[in-house]
């Protein structure tokens, strides 16, 4: 007899499952980072997966850097409160206090102190010693040589020299005191299969992602949403409305915005497979030159 | 160029097409391959063309490339694809690549991921890593320097982790002048070597990575001398299932689910075999067998699983399952052993010391152990067999290994997850070697223990628990070894590793020689709480229900064990209630006078002062009862 084919998707779906589960498993104290953006939900969906007919047994963390739209934090309360997992948020007090934010310090010095040592701060308090993140090796050239359980020092850090070398699936969950595995159960996903899996399973993402007529300004070149009045304005400058969406979500200042007239998933797919931009170019970090994220990574930033 | 993936849904006029697209596209299913070969072959470019080709490759990336080329780029004014896929800066600067990168792409057959390993000399260990997942290897060539040393290890390793199916690329083919001698002067050496591989196929392809001629597209102008497939035709179609699926059921319970007392879920990858409910399983290495009682999936049961997929399995008996177990058909189990013989690849700048104790970690399931005897090295340039003492980096050695305990097991021929493991450092934690089991050797053989001190704490661990003595004291009918019952059955149930010791196993055995009169009572529960302490040393939750009257003796047990490895549950029915339910007719028989020194009627009950958890049997259930003990364990940490 032959099988039904087990497709790609059911695949790497098993694979998500099986990395989950055994972070659950293995740590004491796991959690779940969330980010809100598409690949975070489904993260969550595939955690929810994992473990039915329970909720999944850990928190979910999100770094918020008090800059991110609106629309996601309401998103963010809703499908927290809607799974029943406990959800975490924690903000760089210090950073807020000393007034950082992306339009007088630039964008790398907001995404490293509000959120790189956010991050840090968090998983410090809390004593996490595995952190699940939505990273996928597809994004970046750096990340393709990530690990699926990633190892870091006591101070958080990335040594592409100490990692372990990951064989069949069997991971290595054992640390000291201190240290901690940031796992990565969708690393092997790419952008669109993230997308096939939202269509498949019909999971729910934030509105953004869909074409509206939203107000934007122009800012170098590329379109940024005026999601409240922080974003400060030439004399005299009116937001112009335009039917955009977003490719990811983050920081409403760092997070451009693409024209389009997508309004469904199917729609959203098609642009995606047929756009001859990768979605990062959407984040305006990584664009001062090709080795930025290893350097960040080695740093801490997810 | 034109992608029929790419171009389907660029036309698509209408949602329904899109969905159509889609639809499809979630049908495709997934090959796992490697690529291989030495520095320079052209690897990173041959990857590059397969991303570039099926047009993986976004239009940032395709500027960032192409200025990447003029500052560091080997190919002379062209677009060097090799900068596609080459990660890390350090590697980038040194100019070669030491890890091994992930890359995704896809055509409209099918979905890919390349793990691209290194050809360096010392990295046979990154090599084993990115075949440990590959269902096929892509084996490169330089067209003019033919088969070399790095060829043989890296095919010898491609088949040492399991894979089948090989192709050769013979590349730069254009550097030869797309020579057809050439071409099958190198396939027959190859062929020569791989013969003793076992391979169940070998495709070779004369291509060139820079022109892409055969790779994606049929070099016909090129190689109009060969008809065979391309490149990407090959990958195509190779075979992955292998039918993973008809062969027996494996599940190595990664998870157990345990949201309320009356689910118990078994989680776990479904690493060969089908399931349905109704089937009979074993536990291994229990032995213990049940029949599958629920495919639990999201919001919904499944009727049948199969290979591959993560399930959550109920099973119809109460049977002890947890983590590392492995369920398996019951007509055809995994072995179970705590000897074997294996490969293994060494992968730590430390070497491998025999007889030094290390964690193997089997899927799941983990034990200590030691490799006993290094049977052979194996040369992996000329898979010549030499003796050895240790295993340095980058070795392959063939050996003999000992574990503390028993662990389920199948050849790895036969299953590659179930028959693979990982070698850990038990101070660094530093993943050491992997392992692959050939076969598994019988118990008698030679066992030598002393290097291996288990201990207390390695006993516990094993069984994944915190070892206590629940000292239940109290009247004679006061309820202690019906809650005492209940108590073991939750702890079973949440997969914890129990022993009761009352008057029915002991005083009919153990303590057969001792009466009732206060000596004989004091010696009693000495040698109850001896026991209880050999049971915690062995990694054991016990329950102890004896009326044990005496605050001393049991101040005593309590000073046999560790302060947090002790509660003691004080039963404190009143005597009236106890005597006016009498269960074995005692209390009568003592107020007759027939029996003697009876605890309550004519020997002196002394209540204890300060119990961890006091409960009065008249006021609540046997069922409440139990589950404040279970409730006071949780709340000490004794169990989680
Ligand atoms: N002429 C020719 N050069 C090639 C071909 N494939 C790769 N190269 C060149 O060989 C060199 C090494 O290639 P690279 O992909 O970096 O090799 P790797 O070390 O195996 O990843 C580069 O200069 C490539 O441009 C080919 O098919 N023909």
């Amino acid at each position: 007899m032959k099988n039904a084919v087990f497709t790609h998707l059911r695949r790497i779906e098993a694979e998500a499952i099986h990395i989950i589960r055994e972070v659950a498993a293995a740590f004491e104290r796991p959690v779940m980072m969330y980010s809100i953006g598409k690949d975070s939900s489904c993260m969550l969906h595939l955690a929810e997966k994992a473990f039915y007919p329970a909720p999944p047994p850990f928190p979910m963390l999100h770094i918020d850097t008090t800059w991110k739209f609106k629309e996601m934090i309401q998103f963010r309360d809703r499908r927290a409160a809607e799974i029943g997992m406990d959800l975490i948020v924690h903000t760089n007090e210090e950073g807020l206090a000393r007034g950082v934010n992306p339009f007088s310090h630039g964008s790398a010095v907001h995404t490293d102190v509000m959120k790189t040592q956010a991050l840090k701060q968090a998983l410090t308090k809390y004593g996490f010693d595995a952190a699940i993140g939505g990273a996928r090796r597809d994004e970046e050239k750096s990340r393709a040589k990530e690990r699926v359980f990633s190892f870091r020092t006591k101070d958080h850090r990335w040594d592409p020299k100490s990692q372990r070398p990951e064989l069949w699936n069997i991971y290595n969950t054992r640390i000291a005191k201190g240290e901690s595995i940031r796992a990565f159960p969708i690393s092997n996903w790419t952008e669109l299969d993230i997308w096939q899996y939202i269509h498949l399973e019909g999971i729910e993402i934030p509105d953004l992602y869909f074409a509206k007529e939203r107000p934007v300004v122009e800012r170098d070149g590329q379109l940024i949403m005026v999601d409240d009045d922080r974003i400060p304005m030439a004399p005299g400058e009116q937001p112009m409305m335009k039917k955009v969406r977003f490719r990811t979500l983050g920081c409403y200042p760092l997070t451009a915005a693409i024209e389009s007239g997508a309004e469904t998933l199917p729609e959203i797919i098609q642009e995606t497979l047929v756009s001859r931009t990768s979605e990062r170019q959407g984040r305006i970090i990584d664009h001062d030159q090709s080795g930025s994220m290893e350097k960040k990574k080695q740093e801490g930033y997810f | 160029m034109s992608d029929p993936t790419l171009s389907a849904i660029a036309d698509a006029q209408s949602p329904e097409e899109v969905e159509r697209f889609l639809e499809e596209q979630e049908r495709k299913d997934l090959l796992r391959f490697i690529t291989c070969g030495s520095v320079d072959d052209g690897k990173s470019t041959l990857i590059g063309r397969l991303l570039f080709d099926s047009k993986l490759i976004f239009e940032d990336q395709l500027s960032a490339l192409e200025r990447d080329s003029k500052t560091s780029g080997t190919v002379k004014g062209g677009i060097d694809l090799a900068l596609l896929v080459d990660g890390l800066q350090a590697e980038r600067e040194q100019g070669i690549t030491i890890d091994v990168a992930y890359r995704f792409f896809a055509t409209d057959k099918r979905k890919f991921i390349v793990a691209d390993t290194p050809g360096h000399e010392q990295y046979t260990r990154n090599m084993a890593t990115g075949a440990s997942t590959a269902e096929a290897a892509v084996i490169l060539i330089d067209a003019r320097k033919g088969v070399l040393t790095q060829t043989k290890r890296h095919s010898f390793i491609a088949s040492l982790t399991g894979i089948r199916h090989v192709v050769l690329a013979v590349n730069k083919m254009d550097l030869v002048g797309y020579d057809k001698a050439t071409f099958e002067r190198i396939v027959g050496d190859y062929q020569a070597f791989a013969d003793q591989l076992g391979f169940e196929s070998v495709t070779p392809i004369p291509l060139s990575a820079l022109d892409g001629s055969n790779v994606l597209r049929r070099g016909a102008a090129e190689t109009p001398w060969y008809d065979g497939p391309t490149l990407i035709e090959v990958l195509e179609t190779i075979e992955t299932a292998q039918d993973w699926a008809a062969r027996p059921l494996r599940l190595a319970v990664q998870y157990v689910n345990r949201p309320h007392l009356d689910f118990r879920g078994f989680c776990g990858v479904i690493s060969a075999g089908r399931v349905k409910p109704g089937q009979e399983i074993v536990a291994l290495p229990s032995g213990r067998k049940s029949r599958v009682a629920r495919i639990v999936d999201y919001k919904r049961d499944l009727d049948e699983a199969q290979a591959g997929q993560s399930v959550t399995l109920t099973l119809e008996d109460e049977i002890d399952v947890s983590r590392g177990d492995v369920l398996a058909a019951a007509d055809a189990p995994a072995q179970v052993t705590d000897q074997f013989a294996a490969h293994i690849i060494w992968m730590a700048d430390a070497e491998m010391l025999p007889e030094r104790q290390y964690l193997f970690k089997f899927g799941p399931a983990e034990a200590y152990g030691a490799v006993t005897e290094l049977k052979h090295k194996i040369n992996v340039n000329t898979l010549e067999k030499a003796s050895g003492k240790t295993a340095t980096l980058n070795e392959v050695v063939f050996c003999n290994v000992a574990l503390d305990r028993a662990v389920a097991y199948d050849r790895y021929q036969d299953n590659r997850e179930t028959g693979a493991f990982i070698i850990i450092d038990r101070y660094t934690n530093q993943t050491v070697g992997a392992g692959m089991i050939s076969f598994g050797l019988r118990r008698a053989t030679n066992l030598h223990w002393q290097a291996l001190d288990v201990d207390k704490r390695a006993r516990a661990a094993a069984k994944g628990q915190k070892p206590a003595v629940l000292w239940f004291t109290g009247l004679s009918g006061a309820g202690k070894s019906t809650i005492a019952n209940l108590v073991e059955k939750k702890l079973t149930a949440l997969g914890r590793h129990t022993y009761t010791l009352d008057g029915d196993n002991v005083r009919h055995g153990l303590n057969r020689d001792l009466g009732f009169t206060d000596a004989d009572r004091v010696e009693n529960i000495r040698r109850v709480g001896e026991v209880a302490k050999l049971f915690v040393d062995a990694g054991l939750i016990v329950l102890v229900s004896f009326i044990s009257p005496f605050r001393s003796e049991r101040a005593l047990a309590r000073s046999l064990v560790e302060e947090d490895e002790f509660l003691e549950v004080f039963i404190d029915t009143p005597l009236d209630v106890c005597e006016s339910r009498d269960p074995k007719g005692l209390y009568a028989k003592a107020r007759e006078g027939a029996i003697k020194n009876f605890t309550g009627v004519d020997s002196p009950y002394e209540a204890p002062e300060a119990p961890e958890l006091r409960l009065d049997a008249s006021s609540l259930t046997v069922e409440e009862a139990a589950e404040q003990v279970i409730t006071a364990l949780r709340a000490r940490g004794m169990i989680d």
